[in-house]
């Protein structure tokens, strides 16, 4: 494997200083770059170059390079998280790539992920929808109930996990058209609502959430489903659905 | 006068954490709300303890180096979570998981705090079910259970292979509901880079906002280090980029002892490096080797012929395969502890039977194909297929693997471009987590009042080696039903404190040293990248403080480590300003910090003359090449306090008493 040949790659990638920058496109090459290497290690180098030459390193978020973190956020020749699929930014190698091949790299792009500097964007939303209703409320005193005393039923269970394999990355939100979070939201709904310890809260939490997602500046679902094509856990549309309807009932029951 | 006390309750075993809660004071509901306490990390142990702390009626300040308390590296750890529940009625008890645990760290972690940790652990399920954990389930919707390294009954309860995650985005949604309450003031892109001690008690951090480079003062009544392990010393290990020892050596630098940091577990089963471009190194679960089975060529041709890429190994006969740990070990066969399957693979190797196709040869085979070959008849009999031929059941088995371990053959298919189900994995050792860290007493409370340290951050109850699974139960039953008790002890004290100000002089003093590192980071005209030192150190490390160490090699190690340290304040570059968001400067500081810790790693391990859990010295083996402890000489943790250099550290001894287990030579075979 290592004995292949590296690749020469042209990257044209988003620099932007601060939140305040209007920020731009710069080029650069890299050289020699193993198939092997992940995307994240041929970024690496091209740090190193750049810090070769007493420049400022791209900055960009990582951090577990294992695609289950979700801190890697980068558009990739104009899909998030790159060419692939079920894949973080992170998964990706460079075998995906050909010699010569010219690479734009860009920060998500959605009005309630402001960028904070190159390609790192703020996505603090997510944890603010997540305060306002993303949990079960019960102590963590320990003083609980037998874990097996409330049998699931195997189907619930693995699609209550399914749900919950949502890393928050933030991919769903940056190939939306109308920029909405609703995959990331109804994810964490449905993963409660699916299972009998988060029944008993299940009207409010789809209320809270959508309020305060609205209230983050995302836009509505137009049921495009391109969230769901580029997730990375492959988060499945149904979860909308699901929320939907709990969030309809609850609004009914509410009158 | 030794500062050490481990203050382990009266009594037997068995009562010592109830009569313990009995006895500690408590802090009332009305005055915990004029409690501040830190809590620096925000994974299994920093979230579980942020979130119960803040239950309870604490206020919290809880700090996290990444965007989201979400995304600490807890999130990654894979394959399930200990529990002494015996829904199996496989013979599991209390007892029998702390004595598995006391045996799998080489007797030489405190019996006291594994004896608890033991007993809390059922509690863990419990709660987390109640929180919304999607574990995994059986048809009868009963939680299922599977088997682990270094144990023979099974107790690791798991959600696919994706445990980790589901457990943190469970403490994450109760930190959550205490964030919304405003009870959890979150600092998210926040790094610790100080302790500040006001009258010989922790009272608060300095912290940089890593967004717009601020330094801030945080004041509190009490502190805790929840910020995992420090395996990135290694440069090349299973852990997050970021992951680093800073809060630790922080702590230790002011004060807090630092016990038995050469205890490092190498993981068995990592995706071998591709090379030199690499940045980290990833872990394929332990929970494989319940199906997979380990083997290299027996040989030496055929295992030259494969790396020649000249056989492919699907090929090689039952006859002509070793399947070494089955054969050294028949009663643990491939379940056994991470460190002895992590040596055997090494032996292997280095005799020559390595399969990696890669510059160093190093690689051993996980072979799916007896598994999948058994599972495809179950199947095939339950679906009443008679006289299927092997294309079906080999069909039919690799289904069954896919739903067992599916995300786990996808991310090595992703990783290598091989089909792990078609042919055998290749796997080799690497570095994964840290046994030793702060020292802490039976209240998890290091040697500075006030400062606390849970986790994979403290050193308590691994001794030398870790056994799968029981990582994430120890950050959770540290973090959700330990230290909140335990806490209150010394926070009874102060409940007529008021506020802490942070207008002091030693908030003063401990802002302007973290100021002056940082502006000679920025300001330094060096010519080399912090990376650069950073991978020369880890192959200091790997190299001679590894798997395998001599006293010859760590001498040496020793030296070289102090060399480079030396050479990175002279020759370190760091591009852009102190203001805003500079990744470097970030990197810098975590890099130095391990240049010291990395000296104190190698000295411990020169230190202890003797072979137990992780800690391999070559001088103290059997013929067999199996490990030989000292238990007349070494029975204790080595603790130690700073000095100014990590040369000049001095080293203190807490005895390791065992009353309720006898000190065995540990053996698998």
């Amino acid at each position: 494997m290592s004995a292949e040949k590296g690749l020469n790659l042209t990257l044209k990638v988003w620099r932007q200083k601060n939140s305040k920058d209007k920020g731009g496109i710069e080029t650069y090459q890299v050289s020699n770059i193993s198939p092997d290497s992940s995307f994240l290690e041929m970024i690496d180098i091209l740090n190193e170059q750049l810090i070769g030459e007493g420049k400022e390193p791209v900055a960009f978020d990582h951090d577990c390079r294992e695609g289950i973190c979700g801190s890697c956020s980068m558009y990739i020749n104009g899909q998030a998280h790159g060419p692939g699929r079920a894949i973080t930014t992170c998964q990706l190698h460079m075998r995906e790539f050909k010699d010569g091949e010219t690479i734009y790299i860009e920060p998500w792009r959605a009005g309630a992920f402001p960028v904070i500097k190159d390609l790192m964007v703020d996505r603090s939303a997510f944890d603010r929808i997540m305060a306002s209703g993303g949990f079960v409320s019960v102590n963590t005193s320990g003083n609980t109930q037998d874990a097996n005393a409330i049998p699931i039923e195997k189907v619930n269970a693995d699609m209550a996990f399914d749900a919950a394999t949502c890393i928050g990355c933030g991919a769903c939100v940056a190939s939306c058209k109308n920029a909405s979070a609703m995959l990331f939201v109804s994810a964490k709904v449905s993963q409660f609502s699916l299972l009998p310890q988060g029944q008993t809260e299940a009207k409010q939490r789809a209320i809270n959430m959508v309020n305060q997602m609205d209230e983050e500046g995302f836009g509505n679902c137009t049921n495009t489903g391109a969230c769901a094509v580029e997730c990375p856990k492959e988060i499945s549309l149904e979860n909308i659905a699901r929320m939907n309807r709990e969030y309809l009932s609850a609004s009914v029951a509410k009158e | 006068m030794s500062k050490l006390d481990s203050r382990i309750p009266e009594g037997p075993i068995s009562d010592k954490w109830t009569n313990h809660k009995n006895n500690i004071r408590l802090v009332n509901p009305a005055n915990k709300r004029l409690i501040d306490v830190i809590v620096v990390g925000t994974g299994l142990a920093g979230g579980s303890a942020s979130a119960t702390l803040a239950e309870l009626g604490y206020n919290v300040k809880a700090f996290c180096y990444q965007d989201s308390p979400r995304r600490a590296h807890s999130i990654a750890a894979q394959g399930g979570i200990n529990a002494a529940k015996n829904y199996q009625g496989d013979g599991d008890s209390t007892y029998r998981l702390f004595y598995d645990t006391v045996k799998g760290g080489d007797y030489r972690s405190r019996e006291a705090n594994v004896y608890r940790l033991a007993e809390v652990s059922a509690n863990i399920i419990d709660q987390c079910v109640a929180q919304g954990v999607p574990f995994a389930r059986d048809y009868g919707g009963l939680l299922d259970n599977r088997s682990f390294g270094g144990v023979q009954v099974s107790r690791t309860f798991y959600a696919k292979g994706q445990t980790g995650q589901q457990l943190l985005l469970g403490c994450y949604s109760a930190m959550s509901r205490q964030i919304g309450k405003g009870k959890i003031k979150m600092y998210n892109r926040h790094e610790m880079l100080d302790l500040v001690i006001v009258d010989g008690k922790a009272r608060g951090i300095i912290a940089r906002n890593l967004i717009t480079g601020e330094i801030e003062r945080h004041s509190a009544h009490a502190v805790v280090i929840a910020s995992g392990g420090y395996g990135n010393v290694f440069f090349l290990s299973t852990n997050a980029m970021g992951s680093n020892v800073s809060a630790g050596w922080k702590v230790h630098k002011k004060g807090a002892f630092f016990a038995n940091p050469c205890f490092t577990q190498i993981h068995p089963t990592c995706i071998p490096q591709h090379g030199d471009q690499q940045s980290k190194l990833t872990l394929m679960s332990e929970s494989l080797r319940n199906d997979g089975r380990i083997w290299v060529p027996a040989k030496k041709e055929d295992a030259e012929a494969i790396r020649a890429g000249k056989l492919d190994p699907t090929q090689l006969k039952e006859e002509d395969r070793d399947y070494y740990l089955e054969r050294r070990y028949p009663s643990f066969g491939n379940l056994v502890p991470r460190d002895v399957a992590s040596r055997a693979a090494k032996e292997r190797c280095d005799a020559g039977f390595g399969v990696g196709t890669n510059e160093t040869g190093e690689a051993v085979y996980l072979d799916f194909s007896s598994a999948i070959m058994r599972y495809g008849q179950e199947e095939a009999n339950v679906k009443g297929i008679h006289n299927a031929s092997e294309a079906q059941v080999r069909a039919l088995g690799e289904k069954v693997v896919e739903k067992k371990y599916g995300n786990l053959f996808q991310m090595y298919e992703k990783i290598t471009a091989d089909n792990p189900y078609k042919t055998p994995m290749k796997i080799y050792p690497a570095v994964h987590y840290t046994m030793g860290g702060v020292w802490v007493d039976y209240n998890l409370m290091t040697t500075i009042p006030g400062c606390y340290a849970i986790g994979e951050a403290n050193f308590s109850d691994h001794g030398a080696n870790r056994l799968g699974a029981s990582a994430l139960m120890q950050g959770l039953a540290d973090g959700y039903f330990v230290l909140p008790y335990t806490i209150g002890d010394y926070l009874a004290d102060d409940i007529r404190t008021g506020a802490i100000s942070t207008d002091s002089p030693e908030f003063e003093a401990a802002e302007a040293s973290v100021k002056e590192r940082i502006n000679f980071f920025v300001n330094n005209k060096g010519s080399k990248s912090v990376d650069y030192f950073h991978r020369r150190l880890g192959k200091v490390m790997w190299n001679k403080v590894g798997m395998a160490r001599n006293e010859q090699g760590l001498k040496e190690a020793i030296q070289e480590i102090k060399a480079i340290r030396e050479e990175f304040w002279k020759e370190v570059t760091v591009p852009g300003s102190a203001d805003g968001i500079n990744l470097e400067l970030e990197k810098a500081g975590r890099v130095a910090d391990f240049l010291e810790l990395g000296e104190l790693f190698a000295r411990d391990a020169l230190e202890r003359n003797e072979s137990c859990g992780g800690h391999f010295r070559e001088e103290y083996q059997t013929e067999e090449g199996e490990a030989v402890r000292d238990d007349a000489g070494y029975t204790f943790a080595s603790t130690w306090e700073f000095k100014g250099e990590p040369s000049e550290a001095v080293l203190h001894r807490e005895e390791l008493k065992y009353e309720n287990i006898e000190l065995k030579t540990r053996s698998y075979k």
